[in-house]
């Protein structure tokens, strides 16, 4: 279980507080107008910020001022989430071992992650070589050998268009369920949310809202989310 | 606050910091703690500095000036071997200035063919000693880099602003009025500032075209202090004024917007549509032509010159030679080090940064005085000629490495930053794995810089050196000085091939994909 506890941060005169629980396993969308703090909860989650306040808790464990690595998290950012001048192998086995010094099982784990996103023989290319929803593949490979408890995606495909992008959501979803892990997925897109959310979190003006149940938020959606949405 | 992880140790950085603090302001304190008291310097020495702003304010304003019709030239004509030339404009700021002494010698020396051509339509040739030699040099080396200061303004010009004047029906007088000066408005105190900093500071141009009442900079001053009288405490004294001089003019360029060189908007020429005139053409075409020449000309006559004596060379000059490489290796290595250093801690204490740009004020002269003073108290500094050569060079180099290689690493943090903290990439593994890589080509450019700087030097070698341990380039004067002109043409030719391979080995070798 993932717990905010009278989590707060400011940053000029931008506050964000937090303060509720997540239920281990659940698949989170964050959703919320630009500038809402939406990568800001996320960038604390993964210790790229420490709040002025509050901690957050992880199975009852506080975080603290733990440093990113030391965290049970596995990132997917938005933009450079694969490094430019290793091949899609280096990026995946980087999860295991950030040396690269790597086993002969653990270079075998990279081939098997690889070739369960559906990129068997394309080990040695780099991201340069590879398409968008490719790269996306990588990335989540690396995700599945890092074997995470809690997955981080800020808007990670929001470069792909709306065919690639649901394929590489359902992608993330699989790989969540094969771990078993937490989700949180930062995204735009109503119809993402749709597609893989148990949970909201909504997000406006800093406040992030306690998870609801993705269904009943359709059904009785707070004012800021039909401003949002635009109907 | 923002909370960050520091995924490197800072020390190395702090170190070098106060490396490169005690060269630039320690060797400042000793010389202030040497010096004599004003009342001893000598009418010749008043003449020196006022030479020294003089001759720098007459360069680089021609300088300046001559760079806006070449800049416009190379701004709005594309042609055949426009990118070569462009690459050639940076060449100047690796030349050893002694080649480039030597080429313009035989350009526009007594024998050069300009004089015989002068004289042959019945004029007075130029002298290339004295005033006029010093500011020809000048413009040499700088009129290329004020060329491609402006050039960038020029690029800098957002395209819509051509395709507006060209619907509004523009003259070349509205043109200019409304778009171009402007912008040189902007650019030209700084590139001229700049130009004037070096121009105080070019110690070998000084040594070789100038020299007597008339035409002494204070740092030939500085050495003739140290070398004929052997006066420290004069020396010392000259320095500090040398000191103020850097000082103030470097004080004026922070004051103005200095572009940075770089090759971003070089390569495409501005699309223009007021340029098919005939008399627009004819002006571009003089323009480039005559920067052409007077840029290659001097080049192209060490290499004919040269090509006759390079077989020809006493045994000295090759020993010189290997001096040389040695001391431009080490030179690069040290100047790798510290920069990396400074800029992997500047990512946490800005500051950093500046304390390793203070270089570019300093004199490799007054740093060569202090550390002599320094040295002189506790061994023979002549045998640590090539070390402290080695030292100053990359010290003098850092401003230019800085601004290779920091904004690169502030990009690679900021584009990999956070993946690498998330991954768990720290320390060696981080620079191993991170930063190394993304770094290469900027650091095989600045050690091919530091390396090809260091191989050409002739200021701090010139106090430190015995007779029988020169370098080559000190090796080259020397042989001037004996009028043994094809030996010296001969080696120059050798030292420029040796700075130019240096320089592109290294380059050649970032670029390489890992």
């Amino acid at each position: 279980m993932l717990e905010f506890r009278n989590l707060r941060l400011t940053q000029g005169d931008f506050t964000l507080t937090a303060d509720f629980q997540v239920p281990k396993g659940a698949r989170v969308a964050v959703i919320g107008p630009s500038g809402a703090g939406k990568s800001t909860l996320l960038s604390l989650i993964g210790g790229f910020e420490a709040p002025d306040d509050g901690d957050i808790l992880w199975r009852g464990k506080p975080f603290g001022l733990s440093a990113p690595f030391e965290r049970p998290i596995s990132h997917l950012f938005q933009d450079n989430t694969l490094f430019a001048h290793m091949t899609a192998a280096q990026n995946v086995g980087l999860g295991l071992r950030p040396s690269l010094r790597l086993s002969k099982s653990e270079q075998s784990a990279v081939s098997e992650a690889l070739r369960a996103v559906g990129l068997e023989g394309l080990e040695t290319r780099r991201p340069g070589a590879l398409s968008g929803g490719q790269q996306s593949r990588v990335a989540l490979a690396r995700v599945l050998v890092q074997q995470k408890p809690l997955i981080l995606l800020d808007e990670p495909f929001s470069a792909l268009g709306p065919a690639m992008r649901h394929e590489m959501i359902d992608l993330a979803k699989e790989v969540s369920e094969r771990l078993g892990a937490t989700m949180l997925m930062v995204t735009h897109d109503v119809s993402d949310v749709d597609r893989f959310a148990d949970l909201v979190i909504w997000v406006e003006g800093g406040t992030c809202q306690p998870p609801r149940p993705w269904a009943e938020m359709k059904a009785d959606p707070p004012q800021g989310l039909l401003d949002y949405i635009g109907t | 606050m923002a909370h960050r992880v520091f995924a490197i140790r800072l020390w190395p950085g702090l170190i070098a910091a106060a490396l490169v603090a005690a060269l630039s302001l320690g060797t400042l304190g000793v010389v202030a703690l040497r010096a004599e008291s004003f009342s001893t310097l000598s009418k010749f020495d008043w003449m020196a500095v006022r030479f020294t702003v003089v001759q720098a304010l007459i360069s680089a304003g021609l300088s300046v000036i001559l760079a806006v019709p070449v800049a416009r030239g190379l701004a709005r004509r594309d042609f055949y071997g426009r990118r070569l030339l462009i690459t050639l404009l940076g060449a100047p700021f690796i030349l050893p200035t002694i080649v480039a002494i030597l080429g313009l010698t035989a350009v526009f020396g007594k024998t050069g063919f300009v004089s015989i051509a002068l004289n042959w339509a019945g004029l007075e040739p130029i002298s290339i000693y004295g005033f006029h030699g010093v500011i020809l040099a000048h413009v040499f080396f700088n009129l290329p880099l004020a060329t491609r200061l402006l050039l960038q303004g020029w690029g800098a010009i957002p395209s819509e602003r051509f395709r507006l004047a060209a619907s509004l029906n523009f003259s070349p007088r509205d043109m200019f009025r409304h778009i171009e000066g402007p912008m040189l408005k902007e650019i030209m105190p700084g590139a001229f500032a700049v130009i004037f900093l070096i121009c105080t500071t070019s110690f070998a141009v000084a040594l070789t075209f100038g020299g007597g009442p008339k035409a002494t900079t204070v740092e030939l001053a500085i050495y003739e202090a140290f070398r004929y009288d052997f006066n420290l405490g004069k020396a010392s004294l000259l320095a500090l004024i040398q000191v103020v001089i850097c000082a103030v003019a470097a004080f004026v360029s922070l004051k103005f917007r200095v572009p940075q060189v770089g090759g971003a908007g070089l390569d495409r020429p501005v699309q223009r549509f007021d340029v098919h005139k005939l008399s627009a053409r004819g002006v571009d075409l003089f323009w480039i032509m005559m920067v052409s020449l007077f840029l290659l000309l001097p080049l192209l006559a060490i290499v004919l010159r040269g090509a006759y004596g390079v077989f020809d060379l006493p045994i000295s000059v090759w020993s010189a030679a290997l001096r040389s490489l040695v001391t431009a290796l080490g030179s690069a290595a040290l100047a790798i080090i510290l920069s990396l250093s400074l800029s992997l801690s500047a990512l946490r204490w800005r500051w950093l940064e500046g304390i390793g740009m203070t270089a570019i004020a300093a004199s490799p002269l007054v740093m060569g005085t202090g550390l002599y003073i320094v040295l002189f108290a506790v061994a023979d500094p002549a045998d640590w000629a090539l070390f402290i050569t080695a030292l100053v060079n990359a010290v003098m180099s850092l401003p230019f490495i800085l601004r290779a290689i920091g904004p690169a690493l502030a990009t690679t943090e900021r584009t990999y930053g956070r993946l690498s903290d998330s991954l768990g990439l720290m320390g060696w593994t981080r620079v191993r794995l991170v930063l190394w890589p993304r770094l290469r080509g900027p650091v095989g450019f600045s050690a091919g810089l530091a390396a090809a700087l260091s191989m050409g030097d002739l200021g701090v070698i010139a106090l430190f050196a015995r007779p029988d341990s020169a370098t080559l380039p000190l090796q080259i004067y020397r042989l001037m000085g004996s009028y043994r002109m094809d030996q010296a043409m001969g080696a120059s030719l050798l030292l420029l091939g040796l700075s130019l391979a240096l320089f592109y080995i290294f380059d050649l070798w970032g670029r390489r994909r890992a």
